[in-house]
């Protein structure tokens, strides 16, 4: 693991070598620790951190930056529609740490951690129901919230929220 | 399609639970064995399903969603040999409501309206988690002030008393001691019309803000607060004496729901079932935030991982967060409620006749709202069920670009089938009271 | 003849002071509005405002309804507590339906009465999409006393006779709105014993 260098006072002339960690690119967002694995380091990654005492998977969710591609990434990785955010925590070192995975619209499937943190198998699912991203080799991949008929993924921005316009019939007077 | 061939076809059976005999070999081991992060040898000593399904007749039968035992719509599919059940699968979704899509919408002021129906038995804490991350955002926190640091303190220990003595009141009518839903709930009065007499409302406050509290604590809050201190322990003395001692609910709590450290861990479970395998984790001294590090409290661990551990833990947690209450009574200090930066707190009412500037600060973040700078936070805090995390992810405008909460009910109910197999169907009221899930954040 | 007398005119004790008099229809709706059974629907924040409802403070049991019954087939009152999102509707129909006759349904809270704050795809915008709903109760979650507000209302239409007439005629609910009363500032302290 090395560590972040020391910013040197003409940044622009000579560039630092950016930090990382596990072959990723690593980032910090508010001071929490943030890493940048592709799709193909992702499961290697998790390994890696499993080993090193990240023993719990707190969450596994994913974001649709369809609306938002702008967003300041490392400079090393390329944007995507979406992105999978898992949170580590690590007990004994009372350490978190973040990845944010990059995946594509055109082919939005990752591998699934079930096997390494068999708690993700719900929330997996919850991403498959509301982003449509595919877990491979996951145990159950089916719809888990919406019912198992429903066609479209709620949460992708180009998925309408569903609001319905109320008009209000009646003339409500002054409240008695 | 009408309403009645909806009923019909709609019977979630890609969601249900498939019987055993079309289950493949691998299959079974991944749900049975290789779940645990178990050797195969020790995998296959755990599932000792019947090897040929043709022999024992099991059967699968579904528990829910509306059902006097489950704690919300919580729907279970079992599948039995006799009264022992061999698989269980839990089915969610029956009480979703899109609220991670509403928070899109909604400014990060009115964002507490929305987070706090998700945990509706401790709402404090889902406000709590989502002021602190939109505080991190913004880069504020570190400067709100201190009164409103031991409010939201007091206030989150109360809401973990109220929650826990809801679980003691479900727990036990769940288990037999149908008198005890009406103790707990006497009790839990009591601490509702704290709440009341603070907040304005006795659920679902929204009084957590980013920046602060809405309100100051009104006069004579702290005798409130003495009063509710002296009353509620001798009640606790009563609880012990009707449950904790008595060898009914011990025959029927202990060695039931049993799951390991490990097991636990895997799954990602955290709050009193991790700490009833003897775990001791607890954010609020592993991880602290508010002031936490200056209270000297306990934190209660069980050793065997059963129903009865959970319970027990519950019910000290309430004696350890009188402890802390006390603490803070002693230590509350005056000052401002809410953080003085214009920017994100609305002025008082009484300047808003004499400044146009805070008239206009006023109709902003009531409109239009305060933008947030754009980045990502994860923040997570101890909520009565467990780890509750905010992950807010920002675009730089007034509402959030992307809200996921992190509900802790949502990954304990994946403990529910280690726990139940084994075990027979009487149990399986009793471990899904033990887990205490809440369906408003496990479906959201 | 002078026993059937003396029985009938034996002071207080006698048959004219202890027989009660009153038209069968009468005397139906005033059975079925004093022990009308709920059915246990609670589904979110609303249903802990139901079961604070019928805890001690609170007392349901003083109209009747303590008892919820956990099968649709022996209640008569459906209370609706909480938010019915679009997987749970197919569900609410089928206990509705099971229900017998008479039967009526109470519409607890902004959820339930109209989709409440979640006005999107997931919450289906009002129960009267799905059963017909007698009376309404507005809040969020309503208080206990709202609750109770609403449940008077609908006893004393039982009692009245109106309800079940307008359901013969046209089988929808009497849709009744009742005012929020709200958490009261001045809390009314209650004695609940000295141990």
């Amino acid at each position: 693991m090395s560590d972040a260098p020391a910013a040197a006072p003409d940044e622009a002339v000579s560039a630092p070598e950016p930090p990382s960690r596990h072959g990723c690119p690593l980032s910090d967002s508010r001071g929490q620790v943030v890493l940048h694995p592709s799709r193909q380091q992702y499961v290697g990654v998790v390994r890696a951190l499993l080993d090193e005492g990240f023993e719990m998977c707190v969450d596994l969710t994913a974001t649709d930056y369809l609306l938002f591609p702008e967003r300041s990434l490392p400079v090393e990785i390329t944007p995507e529609r979406f992105e999978i955010v898992v949170n580590l925590l690590s007990l004994s070192a009372k350490e978190r740490i973040r990845l944010r995975v990059q995946v594509p619209a055109d082919d939005p499937s990752i591998d699934s951690l079930f096997d390494l943190h068999p708690g993700t198998e719900a929330m997996e699912r919850e991403v498959f129901d509301m982003f449509g991203i595919t877990f491979n080799d996951h145990p159950d991949l089916t719809r888990i919230l919406m019912p198992e008929d429903w066609e479209g993924f709620p949460l992708r921005k180009d998925y309408d929220t569903g609001t319905i316009p109320v008009q209000f019939s009646t003339d409500f007077g002054a409240r008695s | 399609m009408s309403i009645v061939d909806t009923i019909r076809a709609g019977n979630e059976a890609q969601q249900g639970l498939k019987p055993r005999s079309e289950l493949t070999a691998r299959e079974l081991l991944r749900e049975v064995g290789s779940v645990l992060r178990l050797s195969e040898a020790d995998a296959a000593k755990l599932g000792d399903v019947p090897a040929d399904p043709n022999e024992d007749q099991t059967m699968i039968i579904n528990m829910g969603p509306q059902h006097p035992s489950t704690h919300g719509v919580l729907r279970l599919m079992l599948e039995l040999r006799g009264e022992e059940v061999l698989r269980c699968k839990p089915i969610i979704g029956y009480l979703h409501t899109g609220m991670e899509k509403t928070g899109e919408n909604l400014t990060f002021m009115q964002g507490g309206t929305n987070v706090t129906r998700m945990d509706y038995v401790s709402p404090l804490n889902n406000e709590l988690v989502f002021s602190m991350a939109t505080e991190k955002l913004l880069g504020i926190d570190g400067d709100i002030p201190e009164r409103a640091v031991w409010m939201r303190m007091l206030l989150s220990e109360l809401n973990r008393m109220s929650s826990h003595l809801l679980f003691l009141a479900t727990n036990g009518m769940d288990i037999g001691a149908v008198s005890m839903m009406i103790y707990g709930w006497r009790e839990r009065e009591e601490v509702l019309r704290f709440f009341q007499k603070v907040t304005g409302l006795r659920m679902n406050h929204n009084f957590i803000r980013p920046g602060g509290v809405a309100a100051d604590l009104p006069a004579g809050w702290r005798d409130d607060v003495l009063k509710l201190l002296d009353l509620i322990p001798p009640r606790l003395e009563e609880y012990d004496t009707l449950m904790t001692g008595q060898p009914i609910w011990r025959e029927r709590l202990q060695g039931v729901g049993v799951i390991t450290a490990q097991e636990a861990l895997a799954l990602g479970a955290t709050g009193p079932i991790l700490r009833s395998t003897g775990t001791a984790w607890d954010l609020r001294r592993d991880m602290p935030y508010l002031h936490y590090p200056e209270m000297d409290f306990d934190v209660i661990v069980g050793s065997y991982g059963d129903a009865f551990d959970r319970y027990a833990i519950r019910l000290n947690e309430v004696r350890e967060s009188m402890k802390i209450v006390r603490q803070i009574l002693d230590r509350m200090p005056g000052g401002d409620y809410r953080i003085q930066d214009k920017k994100v707190t609305p002025p008082p009412r009484a300047r808003i006749d004499e400044s146009m500037e805070a008239l206009i600060h006023h109709f902003k973040i009531f409109t239009e709202g305060f933008k947030v700078p754009e980045g990502e936070v994860y923040t997570a805090i101890e909520s009565p069920r467990g780890e509750i995390g905010c992950y807010i992810a920002s675009d730089g405008s007034a509402t959030p670009y992307r809200i996921h909460v992190r509900a802790p009910s949502f990954v304990n109910i994946q403990c529910m089938p280690h726990m139940l197999r084994g075990g027979l169907i009487a149990d399986a009221v009793a471990v899904i009271s033990s887990v205490d899930p809440v369906l408003g954040e496990v479906d959201r | 003849m002078s026993l059937i007398k003396d029985v009938r005119n034996d002071g207080l004790g006698g048959l004219e002071h202890n027989v009660i008099t009153a038209r069968i229809e009468d005397l139906v709706k005033w059975s079925r509005s004093r022990s009308s059974w709920p059915a246990s629907f609670g589904l979110a924040c609303c249903a802990i405002e139901m079961m604070a409802t019928g805890a001690a403070h609170y007392d349901l049991s003083r109209f009747g309804m303590e008892v919820f019954r956990a099968s649709p087939r022996q209640a008569d009152i459906m209370i609706v507590a909480g938010r019915v999102s679009q997987k749970m509707a197919p569900v609410l129909r089928q206990v509705y339906d099971q229900m017998m006759e008479p039967k009526w349904v109470i519409s607890m809270g902004v959820c339930a009465s109209s989709g409440g704050m979640f006005n999107n795809y997931a919450i289906v915008q009002g129960v009267d999409q799905v059963v017909p709903v007698d009376v309404y109760a507005p809040g969020c979650p309503p208080t206990p006393e709202t609750l109770i507000h609403a449940i008077e209302t609908l006893h004393q239409l039982i009692e009245d006779g109106h309800l079940m007439k307008r359901r013969a005629e046209s089988g929808a609910g009497a849709n009744v709105h009742v005012q929020e009363i709200p958490a009261g500032a001045e809390s009314i302290p209650v004695l609940l014993g000295t141990r």
